[in-house]
């Protein structure tokens, strides 16, 4: 019996096929909701090399979802364990793990040894990183994002095709949803998404059927809804990473999802002894926060006014959405100023916070 | 003219539909957003695309069609 006469019985693939996907090399980044499935499909096809990028390590609270895991696994390495389970589940394929975090620093030489880039990841930093060290790389990226019961996907920078960017484009200014937070998701989900980024993997390599590339598949998991939009090449997005390129390895990360904890509510942050209320708002913005003192110093002209901040106290930062307040943070712990931290609330709840419990300071 | 718009992740949760019929009598997207925001005032500091019958478009771009979209990305893996 062969493994994979079930592949070689179909016209479409045959021995041809399945000694592509033999030769094959696919980086899945992120072994999570997304990972698993990924993982588990290609393993199982017999793709040959397959690299695996996690730092993270298995809590039971992953098992709803992440499907190569059991309970004797929690405490291990994501990456670790998966090429554990998936080398069981197929001995003939080659699987190295990279326990470690993805980096501007090792995207760029590891994306080199493989085909195909899968974004299995949790966080909007580490898809734009892989998004742009692909187009430097000239690497396709499998594309798969889920929020709640809604899952997205799409093949990037496939064939010169349209990239992450020409579709978000990286608007740090604005509120991004289910950013790393603990949002509930349907365990079945990531399974449905991570197992529709393994098919445009295995078509990929096989060249058989459409690509969803130059689109984004919207799936919603309460009312079967599958909506397809068409997406447009930007060459303003992609030639500024590329104009960027000798510069790629040199830059850091501004955040971390595992990053202790850094927004707190305005309740907390009056708890607080010693502290120094800081508003990184433009002047103009409204509305302005009374009952309290204020030093104001907009989010541009932080690193130009560091002497304005008592860093001997507790610095309490705020915006308008808490959006900027939170990238005011990330700057101050890269300059080792780390006593400080991020309002969650909006400049409007905590004015009500503040007239509510007739605080005066 | 009436334009049926649909509303993903959070975005739906903002307006508390999937989709709605909204009358618009201007031109373009970013008046059409305008009217949305008097609407549901959350939604102007969120981050999200438009697309008009089935594609990605521009804030200046003219309203031709009766289909937007409104999509935020989504973060979770």
């Amino acid at each position: 019996m062969n493994r994979y006469s079930r592949h070689i019985a179909l016209s479409e693939i045959g021995q041809a096929g399945q000694n592509k996907l033999l030769n094959a090399k696919v980086l899945v980044i992120g072994a999570g909701g997304l990972g698993c499935p990924i993982l588990q499909y290609l393993a199982a096809a017999g793709v040959g090399n397959i690299g695996i990028v996690d730092f993270d390590t298995i809590e039971l609270s992953n098992l709803q979802r992440q499907v190569l895991f059991g309970s004797a696994s929690i405490g291990l390495n994501k990456a670790e364990a998966a090429k554990t389970r998936l080398q069981d589940l197929n001995n003939t394929i080659s699987i190295t793990a990279y326990p470690k975090k993805l980096t501007h620093q090792n995207s760029l030489s590891l994306f080199k040894n493989y085909d195909i880039i899968v974004d299995g990841t949790d966080n909007f930093e580490t898809r734009y990183l892989i998004n742009d060290a692909a187009i430097i790389t000239n690497k396709p990226v499998v594309f798969g994002a889920i929020y709640k019961f809604e899952g997205q996907v799409s093949v990037f920078n496939y064939k010169a095709g349209p990239s992450y960017r020409c579709l978000f484009s990286d608007q740090q200014e604005k509120e991004q949803s289910g950013h790393c937070e603990d949002v509930g998701v349907l365990g079945v989900l990531p399974g449905i998404i991570g197992s529709m980024q393994a098919n445009e993997v295995l078509k990929m390599i096989l060249e058989i059927g459409n690509i969803l590339s130059g689109k984004l598949l919207i799936y919603n998991a309460l009312n079967f809804q599958t909506s397809v939009i068409k997406i447009n090449k930007s060459e303003e997005e992609i030639n500024k990473i590329l104009n960027e390129k000798h510069a790629f390895e040199t830059k850091t990360m501004s955040f971390s999802c595992n990053s202790e904890t850094t927004q707190i509510s305005i309740e907390e942050a009056l708890k607080k002894e010693n502290i120094q209320f800081v508003d990184v708002r433009e002047p103009s913005e409204l509305p302005k926060i009374e009952h309290i003192t204020i030093t104001s110093i907009p989010l541009n002209d932080l690193e130009n006014n560091l002497e304005q901040l008592e860093t001997n106290k507790v610095l309490i930062l705020f915006c308008q959405s808490g959006k900027r307040s939170k990238q005011a943070v990330s700057i101050l712990k890269q300059l080792k100023i780390n006593n400080c931290f991020s309002i969650k609330e909006t400049s409007s709840e905590i004015k009500k916070h503040l007239e509510n419990i007739n605080y005066e300071r | 003219m009436t334009i049926n718009v649909k509303y993903f992740g959070l975005i739906a949760e903002i307006t508390a539909c999937e989709k709605e019929t909204i009358l618009f009598t201007k031109s373009n997207v970013s008046e059409f957003l305008e009217l949305l925001y008097k609407k549901y005032p959350n939604l102007e500091n969120k981050d999200f695309q438009v697309a008009q019958n089935q594609e990605l478009v521009t804030q200046d771009a003219l309203i031709t069609g009766n289909e937007l979209a409104l999509l935020p990305p989504f973060a979770g893996g």
